[in-house]
């Protein structure tokens, strides 16, 4: 119905780009966000934007559907200027998008959804509800989606929603689409639906700006990429020209693959450790599928994966936060009983979580309490919470960790991220667990203090302890003994100390580890075949 | 710590012709989710015709629907509020503050126990007093969404306040010289049926109507339902949560007018402590106090149960001592009835 509407100017010689933007920048107070950005995306063109975390995507994502403007650079659309930031109609009839976080309202129907803030033609005129739903099945017809449009939204699976959101993103006519990391939720049968739908798209000359941080989707369903680093661009090929390393690099950068393993240490043979934490065939629906771990003590084991690769859920099932639907996970012998925090505690489980506000420090409370927040136990008879104890334990956790602050009773909001982090690895401490798990433990910190951290929880582990740590920093993993790759929910690699950045990184962003290229390295790296039903430990 | 959590996110099924069948009985139920409180109407219904003949009579449920008039008003403004995600506890001083004000602002400055200014002629009474809703429902606006303050605790201390101008104004005593305009449309009888009956079938059958056929009126449900989605879609979420506040006090102001005329006198008490009947109504009824579910006619439907509830006890000669115990009892009774009706959480 509404989508007959087609961009301007296609004219004489090379049409112009659906969408072309060049010399952007946009920094939101002391961060640069982008820095003299580019990209041009031509009609019809499947184009691809890939880049580390912090590269600057969703920026340039929200200055394109016209949600921020940008300080310097121009927009152009089809060859003609982009409409004024605020009008909100014109923005959509150029460029389409699919967000990240669903924007369907899942206590509406369908057509309801589709035509939202347009059911009618004029604000007094009433709905005909009929003809809604009649025009939706229309719409839904056009793009192939075999949805119900009376069904209430919230009863679509997410793959159905997505079709949905796609169907009206095009609706207001617009033949550029950006998609957003689509693929993030589904599972590995959505994904090929998708692409068939996308590739179909295409056919009707849409063009698309794929945003994905798994590589292989990239060389799937793309002809051209632009890599952005640093909130900077780097390269912008085609697709068939660019080897899988080759776009690594670009995202990593040159420098980050001559850096091996930082951290030394007295790291003999582990495998005469005992072995403290073992997860076996743990299964969360939906997440992780038949996951297997074991680290011995004295070991620190990294578990990487992509955002939603599964594997914070993992690190955090073993500290109790979720229950799982199989598997069984025991610290030290003892059986854990997953989603039972304090179970996890009481067999020695300490958890550094992913987001300190979150889930990590109550900020308007004090640094001692803060930091004795697990063990208050411990700090005096009978219930009681002694504050002469409580001080003495928080003064020797300050001396500990090194944080930096005025004093036990200050705040923790008073403190600089990296000392917040501190405190919340002070708490996970506090317990002298057998097992810690960081998520993320240098998620926001300064290099000092990222130092520091990896560090202590290094020495846990020289302590005859065992740590896992949960994170997609390179940094991170380099502290690590071995580093298992989750990728959709499987382990689909395990790397021992020695591991190049690239093949990490190609691992994490699902590059399938058959092209990657085997690492020259001297341990042995175990790239495990990807979507294979089974993996080893 | 945070709670423990079930990962059962909505799990990626992949057969799409079979849950065809699901969806469609799913949507049948869903169509009469806003009838689930109608089965409790009618038992409620027969256990009054058991109980008492006077039940059934039509001077009783006419008083029955008259006495649920300006509760009803309320419950509708709320379910507005609810429904776009917001809440207005303040509403219950406004039914008393709004005809204190009006009426202080027209009568005479001598002659009767309660003295005015005199400023305006009487015949205005009724604008003024929507008047004030307005302004207490702009004033709640521009702190819930200008300066961004907390919903609950800004209408809470509204609530307070606007109480305590009633007080002050009034001198803590019942007004009970009233314009003739004022009380007239609490006192009279069109067709045999009270007016404030009459208008408030009107007013629920344009609210009802506004939400199921106008534009602005799903906004609402975009609104409480996902407001990030309902910017996106070009909705002016806080112009419309504004004009739904002011709607909402603007009612609250005219439930007031006819509560007045009804009694014949504007109490010092005068919606003291409705609040909690007005969303328990609201909620039984089948809206959602996180907003984006609900009907004005499950609202309607919420309010007619309380008041039955009230009437057949009365009927049965229950003591009015326990009234209080078994209005609770009911409110729990119904919540429970309504979450298995429609089988939905109610969180």
């Amino acid at each position: 119905m509404a989508d007959t509407a087609t961009g301007p100017a296609i004219g004489l010689g090379t049409p112009a780009p659906v969408a072309d933007a060049t010399g952007i920048s946009k920094r939101f107070g002391a961060t640069v966000a982008l820095r003299d950005a580019r990209i041009a995306v031509a009609p019809g063109e499947a184009h691809a934007l890939v880049g580390r975390n912090g590269a600057g995507k969703s920026t340039l994502v929200s200055i394109l559907t016209g949600l921020q403007q940008p300080d310097t650079g121009t927009l152009r659309f089809s060859g003609a200027p982009a409409p004024a930031v605020g009008d909100i109609d014109a923005w959509r009839s150029r460029v389409a998008c699919v967000y990240q976080h669903s924007t369907i309202i899942g206590e509406l129907t369908v057509a309801e959804n589709l035509f939202l803030n347009r059911q009618s033609a004029g604000a007094v005129q009433p709905i005909r509800w009929k003809q809604l739903r009649q025009r939706a099945a229309e719409l839904l017809g056009e793009y192939g989606v075999a949805v119900d449009p009376a069904a209430r939204a919230r009863d679509l699976t997410v793959e159905q929603r997505q079709f949905v959101e796609i169907a009206r993103a095009l609706s207001f006519g617009a033949r550029f689409i950006i998609l957003d990391e689509p693929t993030a939720k589904l599972d590995a049968r959505g994904i090929n639906r998708l692409f068939e739908k996308l590739r179909d798209l295409q056919r009707q000359g849409v063009a698309f700006l794929f945003i994905s941080h798994h590589l292989q989707e990239v060389y799937d369903l793309c002809t051209t990429v632009t890599v952005y680093r640093d909130a900077a661009h780097i390269l912008t090929a085609p697709v068939a020209e660019l080897g899988h390393r080759a776009l690594v690099e670009a995202m990593t950068g040159e420098s980050a693959s001559t850096v091996t393993a930082s951290v030394g240490g007295s790291v003999a043979s582990r495998s005469d450790g005992t072995e403290l934490l073992a997860i076996d065939g743990l299964t969360l629906p939906g997440v992780c599928e038949d996951i297997s771990l074991s680290v011995r003590s004295g070991e620190v084991v990294g578990l990487a994966g992509a955002t939603a690769s599964g594997n914070v859920q993992v690190g955090e099932t073993i500290a109790g936060l979720h229950r799982a639907k199989d598997g069984r996970i025991t610290v030290g012998g003892r059986t854990v009983r997953t989603g039972s925090v304090p179970s996890a505690l009481a067999v020695g489980v300490g958890l550094v979580p992913e987001d300190r506000h979150l889930q990590g420090l109550v900020t308007n409370r004090s640094v001692a309490e803060n930091a004795t927040l697990t063990v208050t136990g411990q700090l005096g008879p009978f219930g009681t919470v002694l504050p002469a104890r409580t001080k003495a334990f928080a003064g020797r956790m300050i001396r500990d960790l090194d944080i930096k602050t005025p004093g036990a009773a200050t705040p923790v909001s008073a403190l600089s991220g990296g000392n917040q982090q501190k405190v919340v690895v002070a708490r996970a401490l506090a317990t002298d667990p057998h097992v810690l798990v960081a998520i993320r433990p240098t998620n926001g910190v300064d290099v000092k203090s990222k130092e520091f951290l990896l560090g202590r929880i290094r020495q846990v582990a020289d302590g005859g302890k065992a740590a896992l740590i949960v994170s997609d920093e390179l940094d991170d993993l380099k502290v690590c003994d071995r580093v298992v790759v989750m990728f959709h929910g499987r382990v689909v690699a395990e790397f021992d100390r020695g591991w190049k950045d690239e093949v990490v990184v190609a691992a994490i962003e699902g590059v399938s580890g058959g092209t990657a290229p085997a690492p020259a390295s001297p341990a042995s790296a175990v790239p495990a075949s990807t979507g294979a039903d089974e993996h080893g430990r | 710590m945070s709670a423990t959590t079930d990962l059962t996110e909505p799990a990626v099924i992949t057969t799409e012709p079979t849950t065809a069948d699901a969806t469609r009985r799913r949507l049948v139920l869903g169509r009469f989710r806003d009838l689930s409180l109608v089965p409790a109407i009618l038992v409620l219904g027969l256990i009054g015709f058991i109980v008492s003949p006077a039940f059934l009579t039509g001077d009783n449920l006419i008083g029955v629907a008259q006495q649920s008039t300006e509760l009803s008003l309320l419950v509708l403004a709320t379910a507005l509020i609810l429904i776009c995600g917001r809440m207005d506890l303040s509403l219950e001083s406004t039914i008393g503050v709004a005809p204190v004000i009006a009426v202080w602002l027209v009568l005479p400055t001598s002659g009767a126990r309660f003295t005015g200014l005199g400023l305006l002629p009487e015949w205005t009474a009724v604008p003024l007093c929507l008047l004030v809703g307005v302004v207490i429902g702009a004033a709640n606006g521009f702190l819930i969404l200008k300066l961004r303050l907390n919903g609950f605790i800004v209408t809470l201390g509204m609530l307070t306040m606007l109480r305590g101008l009633q007080v002050a104004l009034s001198e803590g005593q019942s007004i009970v010289e009233l314009p003739s305009s004022f009380t007239y449309l609490g006192k009279s009888s069109w067709l045999g049926v009270p007016a404030a009956i009459w208008i408030c079938v009107v007013l629920f059958a344009l609210g009802a109507g506004a939400l199921a056929w106008l534009r602005h009126g799903r906004a609402l449900y975009a609104i409480g339902g996902n407001p990030e989605a309902a910017r996106t879609a070009g909705i002016r979420v806080d112009r419309i949560v504004w004009i739904v506040l002011i709607l909402g006090s603007v009612l609250a102001a005219f439930a007031g007018i006819l509560y007045s005329g009804h009694y014949g006198s504007i109490s010092a008490t005068q919606g003291s402590g409705w609040i909690f009947q007005v969303f328990a109504a609201t909620v039984i009824g089948g809206v959602s106090l996180n907003g984006g579910k609900g009907s004005i006619f499950g609202a309607l439907t919420g309010v007619l149960t309380l008041q039955l509830v009230v009437n057949v006890m009365t009927l049965a000669g229950v003591p009015p001592l326990w009234n209080q115990f078994l209005n609770g009892a009911i409110i729990i009774v119904a919540l429970i009835i309504s979450r298995f009706a429609s089988g939905e959480k109610q969180e």
